[in-house]
């Protein structure tokens, strides 16, 4: 660990601003092993109490977190997680988020992982309730009273009769000098007072008065402006760049090229954009692009890396006995994150050290990238994290870090990077993978299913740099550095236990691998064989990564079923699901939305211009990182094609709920996200490039309209582990919204987005 | 480099600029305010909304050297954390954001627009914010805290 002075020094700053810091303080030699997360050695041991909490003299509470906050909330819920546990109030917590100088590595803050991480029964939650038992401990012979006979709360250890001693008087200042206890006690739920309770967000009055600071508005002394110049075409390499073409323009103080990353810096952030707007470069032609139009056949006939995720191996013969075989194919397109703001990332490189301000999801990876970019030792390196715009995802964040270090590694001076909004659209950001997701399934004369098989094709190329591949991102890419592609692999025979992360695995099968049935359904003849194959577009997480994608296919698929035995959709779920916490948000969603039971499609089809109709889809989110069911109602235009959302009716059991105020504004955001999704939103192509490359190419559903209610079940299982909240509403919506309008007109979509004309062309097929 | 003047927030400030250099620039850059965002740089979004004689304009794509005769307003020159606009806490009333990042757009836009039409019905209020973007989707709130904003007004 370090000095507790040359923290608290630098913490005593604003992070952006303390730039002539030195690091050497900050830097002691690799204390511990390698870390958990997958994560490497850091000088932070996560083992240590003193790296996750300091308690001042003032006894206020500074809790360091590698899990950062992108307005989902983990701001708030942390701080209230570490007041609740030291028992003190929620404004003498102080909380560092993501700062490789301070913040112990836990890796990325994303996949839904930061609750499940820091809320149970390790890392945070834990340095807490360690924290909080040490300074029992320390008050036992401060006040002459055995440890067990005193309490902590609102700053202080009590004994009987009142006498205390504050937290502050305790520490002093000083270190713990301990190593996490994983004995130590978690405060119960039952005695909760401020986790579990609505908390409005910390930092709502800061944003809606400007006040906020955003990595966007991270100014330093010197700083330049820089603004990158991406190829025109996919595949294309840099011939020549001609400095003469923008010789003369006010304020460009440097053209900077590496390989096939151009950049421009200028002292103004108008001079830059002048510059990258002028600089000529002449490119190679590029590799061109296959078709979109026949992209989901295109993907299915490129060699493929096979995952077998369950086998039972006797689907064959089940289909050939069923009654019934059902087909369907689905598909999904590559969908952008579309942050609001263009990314930006401030870089400080030097010849021996490197500072950089970046709103990444993953600071000690993209310190990695950064010191390779720089030529840099790693530990001279320092990423601190400062809030962008929403993420959902890997965004452009890490390209836009990239680039202002290659940018201040050229000039040696501060830069500041911000993307254009066709550099974020085109060329920023790893979209969502395409998908084209093929079922097929056997019903038997009563009904049941007897055998399902799935096999999803995907697509990949780069992804999360981790700590060792720049070029998983555009910026490391054009430097030189190649992103992870996919090699072609045969499946082998699953083993261990079943792995369904990725909700590959229907809900409505068994999921047996090895002996163990790990799945959430009944169905026991089963097979999931997911292909994955190279990508002609960057592509990373997006809010439910293939989670979405998959549970499209599975749950319209399911929907296709049930009414082809002419089931309840909702019965017929039931019917097929075993593991009782789906069940149980199953029928607490079709019990909130008054469920009429009946077959879809409904039976007074085709009158009137507006067609009516209501869907469900449900998922255990990664097979177990959550539980929710959805009911979406939507009217259908059976002329324009336009299809709108009425009501949407939610149950959901993520768990004990941290913050049920953070909880539901992640479930209103995720599922108009969703519908955005499913209604409009499509990365598109031509034979070179990307042409979605702004918000009149690429849609998303304004402010304008009409938002539909959303009522909310939330089951609080205060007594379970706590999980992700935030990607869970978002991968059941397209399915809803798809089964809803089937049920509406009889007709089935089964490719996002439900663009009005794929509606009418689906009405049409349908007479 | 010409000096343009500017009023914004109550102040007037002299700034060495290139008259095309976009409004957005200069606030952010050479005023270092917050509150108007780098969106898209088109005029799609919002992000970089600010007033202009009350009225919501795209400071993105707004040069500067044509707005030296104006008042100008940004979402920090509205109200403070200890002392906010009405509208500003409407929307900290209805936790109307995740991660804030639009909240000009949002803000601004409905404020210039309810101001000139103080008896706005729903659908007009969508109409007025229908090029404005928020990418964490935080509307239904969005929308409760522009109306509990109108509702005051009528108190």
């Amino acid at each position: 660990m370090t000095t507790g002075l040359s923290r608290r020094e630098f913490l005593t700053g604003s992070g952006a601003l303390v730039v002539s810091f030195s690091m050497a303080p900050l830097l002691e030699p690799l204390a511990s092993g390698q870390g958990q997360f997958d994560t490497h050695m850091s000088h932070i041991n996560p083992e240590r109490l003193d790296s996750w909490i300091a308690v001042g003299a003032d006894g206020v509470v500074t809790a360091y977190t590698g899990k950062c906050d992108f307005g989902q909330g983990m701001y708030t819920a942390q701080t209230q997680l570490i007041a609740e546990e030291l028992c003190v109030p929620i404004d003498r917590v102080r909380l560092i988020q993501c700062d490789t100088s301070v913040t112990p590595d836990q890796g990325t803050t994303s996949g839904s992982q930061s609750t499940p991480t820091n809320f149970n029964s390790s890392d945070l939650a834990q340095a807490a309730a360690t924290a909080r038992e040490a300074l029992i401990n320390m008050a036992a012979p401060n006040l002459g009273v055995p440890a067990n006979l005193l309490t902590a709360a609102n700053g202080f250890i009590s004994a009987k009769g009142g006498r205390r001693v504050s937290y502050g008087e305790l520490i002093a200042g000083k270190k713990f000098n301990l190593a996490l206890d994983l004995k130590a006690k978690r405060r119960p739920p039952s005695e909760w007072t401020v986790l579990g309770k609505p908390v409005p967000s910390l930092d709502i009055e800061a944003l809606v008065t400007g006040q906020f600071e955003f990595v966007h508005n991270v100014r330093v002394p010197g700083m330049l402006h820089g603004r990158v110049v991406r190829p025109p075409a996919v595949g294309a390499t840099v011939v020549k760049v001609d400095e003469g073409s923008v010789r003369g323009i006010s304020g460009l103080v440097m053209v900077v090229v590496r390989k096939n990353f151009v950049g421009v810096v200028a002292e103004k952030q108008s001079q830059a954009i002048t510059a990258a707007a002028k600089l000529k470069v002449v490119w190679t032609s590029g590799t061109g692009l296959p078709s979109q139009k026949d992209f989901y056949d295109y993907i299915r006939k490129q060699p493929s890396r096979d995952v077998l995720f369950v086998d039972s191996q006797d689907v064959k013969q089940q289909l050939a006995h069923a009654a019934t075989v059902l087909k369907a194919t689905y598909c999904h397109p590559y969908q952008a994150h579309g942050s609001i703001g263009a990314s930006c990332a401030v870089a400080d490189v030097h010849a021996d050290t490197a500072t950089v301000w970046s709103a990444t999801q993953s600071v000690y990876p993209t310190r990695a990238g950064v010191a390779t970019l720089a030529g840099l030792p790693v530990d001279n390196v320092r990423v601190v994290f400062v809030r962008g715009s929403g993420c959902y995802g890997l965004n452009g964040a890490d390209a836009v870090s990239f680039d202002a270090a290659l940018l201040s590694h050229a000039i040696q001076r501060p830069v500041r990077v911000q993307l254009s909004r066709a550099d974020e659209m085109a060329w920023g950001e790893n979209y969502g993978a395409a998908c084209v997701i093929d079922q097929r399934a056997g019903l038997d004369a009563t009904g049941t299913i007897v055998a399902w098989e799935c096999q999803p094709w995907t697509v990949s190329l780069g992804g999360r740099p981790g700590y060792d591949r720049p070029g998983n991102v555009i910026t490391g890419a054009l430097a030189g550095y190649p992103p992870q592609t996919v090699a072609p692999q045969a499946s082998s025979q699953p083993q261990g236990e079943l792995r369904n992360g990725n909700n590959a695995v229907p809900s409505y099968v068994v999921g047996c691998v090895g002996g163990k049935c790990g799945g959430t359904g009944t169905v026991r003849s089963e097979r999931v064989l997911a292909h994955t194959v190279n990508s002609p577009f960057f592509t990373g997480p997006l809010r439910s990564p293939l989670r979405l994608q998959n549970t499209f296919a599975h749950e319209c698929f399911m929907d296709e079923l049930s009414a082809h035995a002419k089931a309840d959709p909702v019965a017929f779920r039931l019917r097929h699901l075993r593991e009782p916490r789906i069940v149980e948000v199953v029928k607490a969603a079709a019990q909130a939305a008054k469920w009429d039971a009946r077959p879809a499609p409904k039976s007074d089809l085709r009158r009137g211009q507006i067609a009516t109709g209501r869907g469900i889809a449900c998922v255990a989110y990664e097979g177990d990182n959550g539980y929710v069911a959805l009911i979406a109602e939507v009217d259908v235009d059976v002329e324009s094609g336009r299809v709108r959302a009425k009501r949407f009716v939610l149950a959901q059991d993520c768990g004990p709920i941290s913050n049920p105020a953070g909880m539901r504004n992640q479930i209103e955001g995720g599922m108009l996200q969703g519908l955005s999704r499913a209604l409009g939103e499509e990365v598109t192509w031509d034979d070179r490039q990307i042409t979605s490359t702004n918000w009149s190419t690429y849609h998303s559903l304004p402010l304008g309209i009409e938002v539909p209610p959303i009522d909310c079940v939330l089951i609080n299982r205060a007594d379970g582990s706590a999980m992700g909240a935030g990607e869970i509403v978002i991968t059941v919506v397209a399915a809803a919204v798809g089964n809803a309008i089937f049920d509406a007109t009889g007709a089935r979509l089964r490719q996002v987005p439900f663009t009005a004309a794929r509606m009418k062309a689906a009405l049409e097929a349908r007479s | 480099m010409p000096t343009i003047s500017l009023r914004v927030n109550g102040g007037v400030h002299a700034v060495d600029i290139d008259p095309e250099t976009p409004l957005l620039y200069v606030l952010s850059d050479e005023l270092h305010l917050r509150g108007p965002k780098f969106g898209c740089g088109l005029g799609q979004c919002g992000a970089c909304t600010v007033l202009m004689n009350g009225r919501a304009v795209r400071s993105c794509i707004t040069p500067v050297g044509g707005v030296t005769d104006a008042e100008i307003v940004t979402l920090e020159g509205l109200g403070t954390p200890a002392k906010p606009h009405p509208i500003q806490q409407a929307f900290i009333d209805e936790e109307a954001a995740q991660c804030g990042f639009c909240l000009s757009g949002v803000i601004l836009s409905a404020k210039a627009f309810l101001d000139r039409n103080p008896k706005a019905t729903d659908d007009q209020i969508r109409q007025a914010l229908a090029g404005v973007l928020c990418r964490c989707f935080a509307h239904a709130r969005m929308f409760k805290a522009i109306r509990r904003y109108e509702n005051t007004r009528h108190i």
